[in-house]
């Protein structure tokens, strides 16, 4: 009698799991895809609708602050934030983003700001790429496709930012947001993947919660986002303008 | 005038097994570093993120333009119909795809990535110059080997002149695509200038000239053919002509930077503050690569010497790989305009001259390529019918008296 009772209750125990299990499979895609409702959807293609850009007022950026290029390393694993590239000299490592300090040589004038891929409307990366690697995506967010490219590095010469790097050696433990390689060359890629969640960028992110609110981010063809308005009231320049390459990124105070 | 003959070249002395000793050897230090190099990663070069090409595109790109260069002799004798040059065709073709062949190997073995070259051969972004040169690269081998076919087999002699014509055409547009890879760099002060593509063109038929000299004086005299004097005279004032004019460019591309108050910065640099490539500019490619070479060529009594004239020639080659440096790495040494006029100070080297300092496997691989190059030429030779068996002067010139 006891073993039969306990059968009966191992029956209850497993029927009742299968219900619940069940039960959780049909709602979690719900609560999942509830979720990122937002963001687009990994089917569909980046839209020509947007066009992302960060705006940087370098009049809010802290001398020695180093929190947008902390944050980015952080993010996409390199630099003082991961143990790779340690046989690579200081001229060989990678920075994605890094703060530059001008001097003005007439009047002493002193300003700093980050510096990164420009995510340029026509950029000159993409066009001496000869395997198409280096692309542009509709929304304006330039990008290397590690698959396809060759690391001939034709895009460092071209980029008038010095925005690329090249990787001199093996990586490990790299982080998921970033994929990496050897050989191949790379840059900021305007946090891509949280943009395609609805976020926004580590960099702009860390600057915000610094208070520094040097960076802001958002749809540069939306007249309506704060960085339209902000760049309508009190505009914005791009740096090395006279190469026509129609920046991404847009600074104030420069 | 005589009817040409050609002939293998025998193959079995001593000497001749020592030059192919000796070049293997540079190959298999040449592969050996390329395998350094892409199993380390590039870290075991002196390139970095601010001098991207090295030494390796200094080798790559001189024997790339030194490789149409050589073909020029080929294109007088079919194009221009100059019939003292037409013994000298067969080898003049086959010189110019073994360059090619050498510096493509350098290229490739430099990528980042060499193992994705079916990719750079396959995937193409027409508006990239280096999507075209690749076209322009293989096409130039499948042209140049039908070619060498046309000059070689009696029986095309009719095709000989369009086939040559198209040759020359190409060779033309391949290193119009070689300079304007340095020529429309926006981003880079000494590279945003046409007169790239125009002065490369120059500068290839100065180099590829030098060469295939060395390399026929060479031929000849280890094969024991006559030479003649009248011939290699001809040659010899074509090269301190091609010098001349590549100096030309040089002082063409300088004086229009000079001119703009934006390449002050990078013009003071190369041709007065540069350390290594103002010496380089002005040792190596002024003085020795153009000025002593000329000297050599046109002095009255240096330039019957075939030793002074073998030694102007070493010169030319010597200097025009001082000139890629001082382009290729001077370019980059150069720090990028960011904020005209203003100091900018990183972590990334902004606004200080970027160093560089190559190590051992990047001249491995560098010197490899003109080893490769000279192998393929040595083994075609004694394999097919390239070398005349004359080059006396009564032999090719019907005017000879």
């Amino acid at each position: 009698m006891k073993k039969n009772e306990s059968y009966t209750d191992q029956a209850r125990r497993q029927f009742i799991s299968k219900v619940v299990a069940g039960a959780g499979l049909a709602v979690a895609p719900g609560v999942v895809l509830h979720q990122v409702a937002q963001a687009k959807p990994a089917d569909q293609p980046a839209s020509n609708k947007v066009r992302w850009g960060i705006l940087i007022n370098t009049n809010k950026c802290a001398t020695g602050c180093t929190d947008c290029v902390s944050a980015c390393q952080e993010e996409h694993a390199w630099g003082a934030a991961s143990e790779n590239e340690a046989h690579s000299s200081k001229l060989q490592k990678a920075q994605w983003i890094r703060k530059v300090k001008v001097t003005d040589k007439q009047t002493g004038y002193v300003m700093s700001l980050p510096m990164m891929c420009q995510h340029c409307k026509n950029p000159p990366c993409v066009d001496v790429c000869p395997t198409g690697a280096s692309m542009k995506r509709a929304d304006g967010i330039v990008l290397v496709d590690r698959h396809i490219c060759i690391g001939c590095r034709y895009c460092m010469l071209a980029c008038p930012y010095k925005a690329r790097s090249f990787i001199h050696e093996e990586l490990h433990d790299q982080s998921v947001n970033a994929p990496r390689g050897m050989g191949t060359v790379e840059a900021c890629n305007m946090c891509v993947k949280r943009v395609d969640n609805d976020g926004i960028p580590a960099c702009v992110e860390a600057c915000n919660q610094a208070e520094h609110n040097a960076m802001l981010f958002g749809d540069l063809k939306d007249p309506n986002s704060d960085i339209s308005i902000e760049l309508k009231q009190h505009g914005g320049e791009q740096i090395r303008e006279d190469l026509g390459l129609d920046t991404g990124v847009r600074y104030q105070g420069i | 005038m005589k009817k040409i003959h050609f002939s293998e070249i025998e193959g079995r002395s001593s000497g001749y097994l020592v030059l192919l000793g000796i070049l293997g050897a540079i190959v298999l230090v040449s592969l050996g570093s390329a395998f350094y190099m892409e199993h380390n990663g590039h870290h075991v070069t002196g390139m970095n993120n601010q001098i991207a090409w090295g030494i390796p595109h200094v080798f790559a790109v001189f024997l790339i333009v030194a490789a149409s260069g050589a073909l020029n002799v080929a294109s007088i004798s079919s194009v221009f119909n100059k019939t003292a040059y037409k013994p000298l065709a067969p080898m003049s073709a086959l010189l110019s795809i073994a360059l090619l062949a050498g510096g493509l190997m350098i290229l490739v073995l430099d990528l980042g990535r060499p193992d994705r070259l079916i990719v750079a051969m396959t995937i193409y972004n027409f508006k990239s110059i280096f999507a075209w040169n690749m076209i322009l690269y293989n096409g130039f081998f499948a042209i140049v080997i039908v070619y060498i076919w046309m000059l070689m087999d009696r029986r095309m002699e009719k095709y000989k002149k369009p086939v040559g014509f198209a040759a020359f055409i190409w060779r033309l547009t391949l290193t119009t695509g070689t300079g304007s890879i340095f020529g429309f760099i926006v981003a880079r002060q000494a590279l945003d200038a046409a007169i790239m593509a125009p002065m490369f063109i120059v500068m290839s038929f100065s180099f590829g000239l030098a060469i295939f000299l060395l390399v026929m004086m060479a031929a000849c005299s280890w094969s024991n053919r006559p030479f003649g004097d009248a011939l290699f005279g001809r040659l010899k004032n074509l090269l301190g002509v091609f010098v001349a004019g590549v100096l030309y460019f040089v002082i063409a591309y300088h004086l229009t930077n000079l001119y703009a108050a934006e390449h002050h910065g990078v013009e003071k640099f190369i041709l007065s503050d540069g350390g290594i490539y103002t010496q380089m500019f002005w040792i190596g490619q002024i003085i020795l690569g153009s000025l002593v070479p000329l000297a050599l060529f046109y002095h009255p009594s240096w330039g019957k010497s075939r030793a002074l004239v073998g030694l102007g020639a070493v010169l030319v080659i010597l200097g025009g790989l001082a000139q890629m440096y001082v382009i290729i790495i001077g370019s980059q040494a150069y720090p990028l305009v960011l904020f005209p006029g203003k100091v900018v100070e990183s972590s990334f080297s902004d606004g200080i001259v970027n160093t560089y300092n190559p190590t051992f496997a990047e001249f491995g691989l560098g010197l490899g390529g003109f080893a490769v190059a000279l192998i393929i030429v040595a083994l075609a030779v004694k394999i097919l019918r390239f070398m005349p068996v004359s080059l006396a002067d009564a032999d090719v010139d019907p005017h000879h008296k």
